[in-house]
């Protein structure tokens, strides 16, 4: 039985990671490397085991075993293949297993490099990953069981059981329950495994972290090792949440991508902390400073990567995208406590080696405003974490629950975000060590210069929003002087090796692709931000009942109703497909189709808007209710976005610099290549 | 987190200046806070979770004080319904599957009603007036109802959805909690016929 | 006395019966209700969040409770009630978790003053930690800001001295 040999694996896997820790534990303490080499192996042998897991999970699902519960909860024989495959992530039980998977391949990948000047990293880094390894495994071994099938007792009763309990039998639904409709859509098949993708490879810096700390070798050797690890971990964090936003964009039906959700600020938490990570450890890397906090940070991520799981699965918190409450809570909770109580003794204990090396001299070079920038992260965070736990804080206090919505997020992280844009088009033209107010005014002002220029043209165009023009004053500046930084080098290299343009570029960026790459993600948020503030500040929105031919006007927009028509698909849906037709400043732009999915396995309706998208602006029509039978009107509710297209392309943009800067080197030989360079320069 | 920043440069060694015992002090209070601040968030998450966990209220335990308005305006306290049985039923008129056990409950109901010492109480559960009364109209329910206002009897009751039934008794004590519809008129007498017969 | 208080609560009583008839009665002749187009809901029902379907507010909520509510925003629209009224006796009716925030009273003051002093906490130790790094700097006087460690950085150095030689 598949069920069979997939618990087994799970359950081998579980005993494997015990084994891994225990050895490398004895091997570390009895100085014996062949434990340790053992304990590696160990590591090795999670990823192939956890993968005839998955394997048969997935092959359950695929050939519509209801016998097992979580395939009839997730699946149902009208959906699609592919559907059936990612259902592995649609449910809590094999959603579990799925994270321990991913968890294990990059706990795999990490273990196969080469270890050779690092060997006293490598026991804590293993007993590290397979802790986090073993208790999520656990998890789906002895609570949340995605093999558990389904048993009819003598009386009749049917029970969810691993093992046939005494003279039972085993009980197959003829259909299965179907995967919720929401999670039905290309987005929610890739952001699922983004986001944990990010999540999990926070666990690698976050072990390393550790391993520094216990064998006290607290230079800055693990940020060194792990870099790459954070970029990667960041990119996959940060496209789970692009593709979480354009999945909402496009199937929930709001007009909006981003509703402050406790679930979704759950994911963000973590990327807030890393992002801080990202920038501080330059810091250390370059002045030797920040160590403490560092840690501190790299263990906030973590710990916040499980809240994140814990919050969403625990059923503590209640939102559109919680799992069904269930009893993993209390060993979520414990694994929480364990492990931020013993990272932050460990912490301590070695707080007065993680001594600074260098000072500070000036409060405007680039280490001080890229605290600055730590610091509004950190309170950003301060603020998600507190509108989330508030709620759970007033129910036990007061015995009243409240929401803690939109309004309240956007004023309290509005400013700081702004702070953050201006800090992004200053930071750059600073120094390390040392700026002054001249040296940073003289780099300033010609962006500025040309940021007000902006300013002024948005005026003369009609925009009158203090704020807006604010926003569009720090976009402008982020903007322009982040390609000042690259016209500087580019011409610089021009000049000096007298290549073309495209060549300079070109060669510029590969040889410092994490300052480049960086600016590149500068460059997207500024993107992002004129996307986030086009839709915040100008978005309109009407409603109206027509009949067929008649019109609604939103701005220089219109929609007629043209047709409606109501259907049965063959993967079980009910569709009511309206037709409407666009005008733009009474000019006919093309034809929309709303419709309203509803499916008849799980008995839940889906509305899908009918977007009309260009650089300017959306238009996004929502079919909100229709006369039955006749069709003769319908009800649309419309939205006018402006802007929000620069959010995708700002998304994408950000892929791309953060893949820049991430990507392996190709050779070793690189550096050396690089660290010549300057010579042939100076001799020049 | 803040905390522990704020260590971060008292530590570095100097050569002059900062006296070793302020320093020693002031690293103290920054763990003190830094654990404190730990505490209090996993206290908070701790609480929070076993009132997740706890789930309705405990059948055997004293049933939460409330008062209703009913929609006829009349204040019912259920301390004063004291040597009563009452039938404490949260429903909806959106609710579907309250709609299964309505007409039981109201039989059951009549059936009870000459006794004297059987009450049924209908909590409207985040509804709308209109709505509740023709819902009432149309299964001609003649106990009294009455909204939950601010959601607090719910609340009070932790109830996880519509419909949910506590069957008090003479004394005060929840003897039954039915999650879910009553199937048929006979399991609602059976609750109430038990504690009839246990209590004189 | 007591006769005379129970002609009292008669006469009391038949006023307001009286009155009430008459109320009524203007009530039933009020002019025709005031006429509310889908945005005027809309614009409230944004406002407000579902009380039985967590974290959806109430304009995009597709559940039939979420159209009772917006019919019942309707109508105290078309009664003429504010917006503060109609999320007044939302609040009232289904609990403070309607409202987009928390009522500002009591407990949920902390929602609102935490995060800024919290972010003034920082910036305060921050500026601190940055104040006392700048006096070792002086105290020391070696010039660590040349100390630059990754070979990347000693190109990127000698790119930009370049730079300003060439007066850029």
């Amino acid at each position: 039985m598949i069920a069979n040999l997939g618990f087994g694996a799970l359950f081998i896997t579980f005993l494997v990671a015990l084994y891994g820790i225990a050895a490398a534990l004895w091997g570390e303490f009895k100085h014996k490397p062949e434990w340790v080499d053992s304990a590696r192996n160990a590591m090795l042998l999670t990823f192939p085991l956890l993968s005839v897991s998955a394997l048969s999970i997935i092959y359950l699902l695929v050939t519509n075993h209801y016998e097992v519960e979580y395939v009839s909860s997730v699946t149902s024989r009208v959906m699609p293949l592919y559907l059936k495959v990612t259902a592995l992530w649609g449910g809590q039980a094999g959603s579990l297993v799925f994270w321990s998977w991913l968890m294990s391949s990059f706990a795999s990948a990490v273990t196969l490099r080469k270890w050779d000047r690092d060997r006293e990293f490598l026991p804590w880094v293993i007993v590290v990953a397979l802790v986090t390894l073993a208790f999520f495994v656990g998890l789906s071994l002895f609570v949340e069981n995605p093999f558990n099938r389904l048993w009819q007792l003598a009386g009749g009763q049917v029970v969810e059981k691993m093992f046939p309990p005494r003279g039972a039998r085993l009980f197959t639904p003829t259909d299965g329950r179907g995967l919720n409709p929401l999670l039905r859509h290309p987005g929610m098949i890739i952001h699922p495994p983004m986001l944990y993708l990010g999540f999990v490879s926070f666990v690698i810096p976050y072990a390393f972290a550790m391993a520094a700390l216990i064998t006290g070798r607290t230079d800055d050797r693990w940020i060194r090792l792990t870099r790459r690890w954070t970029l990667w971990a960041w990119l996959f964090l940060s496209l789970g949440l692009i593709l979480g936003a354009r999945w909402a964009y496009d199937v929930l039906g709001w007009g909006g991508y981003w509703g402050w959700d406790p679930v979704e600020i759950a994911a963000f938490m973590p990327w807030l902390t890393g992002t801080a990570f990202l920038h501080s450890v330059m810091i250390q890397e370059k002045r030797g400073m920040l160590k403490q906090w560092n840690m501190v940070l790299i263990i906030l991520t973590y710990d916040l990567v499980i809240f994140g799981t814990f919050l969403t699965r625990s059923g503590v918190l209640s939102s559109v995208h919680a799992f069904a409450q269930s009893a993993i809570g209390p060993l979520f909770f414990a694994f929480i406590g364990l492990t931020f109580i013993a990272s932050m003794s460990l912490l301590m204990h070695r707080w007065n080696d993680l001594k600074a090396q260098a000072a500070m001299t000036s409060l405007l070079s680039r280490e001080a405003l890229f605290l600055l920038n730590n610091l509004l992260f950190l309170g950003i965070l301060v603020v998600c974490f507190w509108g989330v736990i508030f709620p759970l804080l007033s129910e036990l206090v007061t015995g009243q629950k409240v929401t803690v919505g939109p309004p309240f997020y956007e004023r309290a992280t509005g400013p700081l975000f702004a702070a953050l844009l201006f800090l992004m088009a200053v930071a750059p033209l600073s120094a390390w060590g040392h700026s002054t107010v001249k040296t940073l005014g003289r780099a300033l002002w010609k962006p500025a210069a040309l940021s007000v220029l902006v300013v002024v043209l948005a005026l003369v165009a009609g925009y009158r929003n203090v704020f807006a023009l604010l926003a569009f004053f720090l976009i402008a500046l982020v903007v322009t002087v982040t390609l000042y930084e690259y016209q500087r080098g580019v011409r610089a290299r021009m000049k000096r090796h007298k290549e073309s343009l495209g060549s300079a570029l070109v060669e510029l960026v590969r040889r410092n692709r994490r300052r480049y790459g960086g600016y590149l993600i500068h460059l997207s948020v500024a993107m992002l931000a004129l996307g986030i503030v086009g839709i915040e500040m100008f978005q309109s929105e009407t409603q109206g009942t027509l009949q067929i031919g008649e019109s609604l006007q939103l701005g220089n927009y219109s929609m007629s109703y043209d047709s409606l028509a109501v259907f049965d698909t063959p993967d079980g849906r009910n569709v009511a497909r309206a037709v409407v037709s666009v005008y733009r400043n009474g000019e006919y732009v093309g034809e929309l189709h709303p419709r309203r999915d509803f499916f008849y396995d799980s008995g839940q309706p889906m509305t899908i808007p009918g977007v009309r998208s260009t650089l300017e602006d959306d238009f996004y029509v929502l079919l909100v209710d229709w006369e039955e039978i006749s069709t003769q009107s319908a009800t649309f509710k419309v939205y006018h976005n402006p802007l929000v297209q620069w959010v995708w392309l700002g998304g994408i943009a950000f892929i791309i610099g953060t893949l820049v800067a991430a990507w392996p080197d190709r050779e070793r030989k690189e550096t050396v290549a690089l660290s010549a360079r300057p010579h042939a320069m100076a001799a020049d | 987190m803040e905390g522990l920043l704020m260590n971060e440069h008292q530590n570095t060694p100097t050569p002059v200046e900062n006296p070793q015992a302020e320093t020693q002090r002031k690293v103290g209070w920054g763990r003190i806070l830094a654990w404190g601040a730990l505490l209090a968030l996993l206290a908070v998450l701790a609480l929070g979770l076993r009132r997740t966990q706890e789930g309705p209220v405990q059948v055997g335990d004293a049933a939460p004080e409330f008062t209703l308005t009913t929609f006829d305006g009349e204040q019912i306290n259920l301390r004063d319904l004291r040597g009563k049985v009452v039938v404490v039923n949260f429903w909806a008129s959106w609710c579907k599957p309250c709609e299964q056990e309505a007409a039981d409950l109201e039989a059951a109901w009549r059936y009870y009603q000459p006794r004297g010492d059987v009450l049924f109480l209908g909590v409207n559960y985040v509804d709308t007036e209109p709505e509740a009364r023709a819902y009432m109209q149309k299964f001609d329910i003649t106990y009294p109802n009455g909204a939950d206002l601010g959601t607090r009897i719910s609340q009070a009751y932790r109830i996880r959805g519509v419909p949910e039934t506590y069957v008090i008794d003479q004394e005060g004590v929840l003897r039954y909690a039915q999650i879910g519809p009553y199937s048929s008129l006979a399991q609602i007498q059976s609750q109430v016929d038990a504690l009839l017969t246990t209590s004189p | 006395m007591r006769g005379l208080s129970l002609k009292h609560v008669l006469i009391l009583l038949l006023a307001v019966v009286l009155v009430g008839l008459w109320a009524s009665q203007a009530h039933a002749q009020e002019p025709t209700p005031i006429p509310v187009t889908d945005d005027q809901v809309n614009a409230i029902a944004k406002q407000l969040y579902c009380p039985v379907c967590e974290n959806v507010p109430l304009d995009v909520c597709g559940t039939q409770a979420c159209a009772q509510w917006r019919a019942l925003i309707r109508e105290q629209l078309s009664k003429g009630w504010t917006e503060e009224q109609i999320k007044q006796y939302f609040a009232e009716q289904y609990g403070a978790r309607v409202l987009a925030e928390p009522p500002r009273q009591g407990l949920n003051w902390l929602v609102y003053i935490v995060p800024p002093v919290a972010l003034l906490l920082g910036a305060y130790l921050l500026f601190r930690g940055l104040q006392n790094w700048r006096r070792l700097a002086q105290e020391e006087t070696v010039a660590l800001a040349e100390a630059e460690s990754a070979e990347e950085d000693k190109y990127l150095k000698q790119l930009e001295e370049e730079l300003k030689r060439r007066g850029d």
